[in-house]
C-alpha cells in the first residue's frame, strides 16, 4: 500500500509540472508565477522563502531554468524520483507540441491570430511577474541589507548586463560578510 | 546525424550555458552550424517557434533540431541531452547545500541570494516588458498595457489562476491584436 501511495504522489508531481510546462509561453522565467501559485499556494510543497531560494539557484546554475527549478522542487518533495517526475512533467508538453508542429503545422507563427494571441499572453505574463515580484518583495525585503542587495542586483543586471552567476556569487559573499559581522557584534555585547 | 551525436551536442549546450533558454540560443546556433545539422534559415524558424510554443525555450529548440534532423528518436535524444546537465547539477548542489545548511557560510549565502533573486525577478520583468511593448502610443500598445493592468488586478486582487488569465488574454489578443496586425 505504501508503494501505491508513492506512485500516486509521484504522479501528482508529474501532473503539476506538466500543467506548468503546458500553460506557460516564454520559457523558464515566465513559469515562475504559475509555479508559485501551484507549488506554494495550492500544494504547499515549498514555503515562499524556499521558492525564492529555488529561483535564485535555478537562475545561477547552468542549463534550462525550468528543468533546474523542476528538479529542485521535485527533489525537495520526494527525492530523486520526485525530481525525475517533475522534470519529465515540465519537458513533456514542449516535446509533444514541437513534434506535432514540425509534422503538421509548419507555418504556425505566420498566422496573424497566433501572433495576436502571443502578444496578449506576453502582456499577461508581464502582469503576472509584477504580482509575483510584489509577493517576493513582501517576504524577503525585511531589512536595509536585503533592500540594498535587491536594488544592486537589479541595477547591475539591467544596466550592465553582467552574467547572472557572477552577480549571485557576489550577493552570496555579501550575505556571508553581513552574517559574520552581525554575529561578531552580537558577541561583543 | 546519429542519435548519440545529437545527445552529446545538446548535453554540451546544457552544461555550458547560463541564463536559460534565450541566452542558450546563440550557443545552440553555434553547435548546429558547427555540426551542419541545419541551415541559418531553418534556425530562424526555430528561434521564432521556440518562443511562441509553450514550455522551456531550450527544450523547444532541442526537440525542434532533433525532430527536423532525425525524427522522433532524434528529438528524444536532443531533449534528454539538454535537460540532463540541469538535472544532475541541481541534485549535486542541493546535496551540498543540505550537508552544510547549519554552517554560517550557508546561512550567509542564503541571506545574500534571497534578495538577489528578487532583484533578478525585477530585471526579468523589465526584460519581458521590453519584448512586449513598443514606445509608440498606438492602439495595440495601449490594448497590451490595459491587458497587463487587468492581469495584475485579476491575479493580485481576485486571485484568479494564472492559467485562466493566460487563456483569457491569449484569446483577447488573438481577436483584438490579430485583426490589427
Amino acid at each position: 500500500m505504501g508503494q501505491k501511495r508513492d506512485i500516486k504522489e509521484l504522479f501528482i508531481i508529474f501532473l503539476s509540472f506538466f500543467k506548468i510546462g503546458m500553460f506557460t509561453i516564454g520559457g523558464g522565467l515566465a513559469m515562475i508565477p504559475l509555479m508559485e501559485k501551484i507549488i506554494v499556494d495550492k500544494k504547499g510543497w515549498l514555503t515562499e522563502e524556499e521558492m525564492i531560494d529555488c529561483v535564485a539557484i535555478s537562475q545561477s546554475m547552468p542549463g534550462v531554468i525550468a528543468v533546474n527549478a523542476a528538479t529542485y522542487i521535485g527533489n525537495k518533495k520526494r527525492g530523486m524520483a520526485g525530481a525525475a517526475a517533475a522534470t519529465a512533467g515540465v519537458v513533456l508538453p514542449s516535446f509533444v507540441i514541437i513534434i506535432l508542429i514540425v509534422m503538421f503545422l509548419h507555418n504556425l507563427n505566420d498566422n496573424v491570430y497566433v501572433q495576436g494571441a502571443l502578444m496578449g499572453i506576453k502582456a499577461a505574463i508581464c502582469g503576472l511577474i509584477c504580482v509575483t515580484l510584489y509577493n517576493m518583495c513582501r517576504h524577503t525585503l525585511k531589512n536595509v541589507f536585503s533592500c540594498v542587495i535587491a536594488a544592486a542586483v537589479f541595477a547591475i543586471v539591467v544596466f550592465l548586463r553582467i552574467t547572472v552567476i557572477i552577480v549571485i556569487v557576489a550577493a552570496a559573499l555579501a550575505g556571508y560578510v553581513f552574517v559574520t559581522v552581525k554575529a561578531k557584534r552580537g558577541d561583543g555585547k | 546525424m546519429t542519435y548519440l551525436m545529437l545527445f552529446l551536442m545538446f548535453f554540451r549546450t546544457g552544461l555550458f550555458s547560463f541564463g536559460g533558454g534565450l541566452a542558450m540560443l546563440p550557443l545552440i546556433f553555434q553547435t548546429v552550424t558547427e555540426f551542419d545539422v541545419m541551415s541559418s534559415g531553418d534556425f530562424s524558424d526555430l528561434v521564432a517557434l521556440s518562443q511562441v510554443t509553450p514550455g522551456p525555450i531550450a527544450v523547444n529548440a532541442a526537440t525542434y533540431v532533433g525532430m527536423t534532423s532525425s525524427g522522433i528518436p532524434g528529438a528524444a535524444a536532443a531533449t534528454i541531452g539538454v535537460s540532463l546537465p540541469s538535472f544532475m547539477i541541481i541534485l549535486i548542489v542541493m546535496k551540498f547545500m543540505d550537508k552544510y545548511k547549519e554552517s554560517r557560510l550557508m546561512q550567509g549565502v542564503i541571506t545574500g541570494i534571497r534578495p538577489a533573486a528578487v532583484g533578478l525577478i525585477a530585471s526579468a520583468a523589465v526584460y519581458l516588458a521590453e519584448t512586449t511593448y513598443t514606445l509608440d502610443l498606438d492602439t495595440t500598445n495601449i490594448v497590451l498595457i490595459v491587458m497587463t493592468v487587468l492581469t495584475i488586478l485579476l491575479s493580485g486582487k481576485f486571485k484568479v489562476s494564472p492559467i485562466i488569465i493566460t487563456l483569457i488574454m491569449g484569446a483577447a489578443g488573438a481577436v483584438i491584436c490579430g485583426q490589427a496586425a
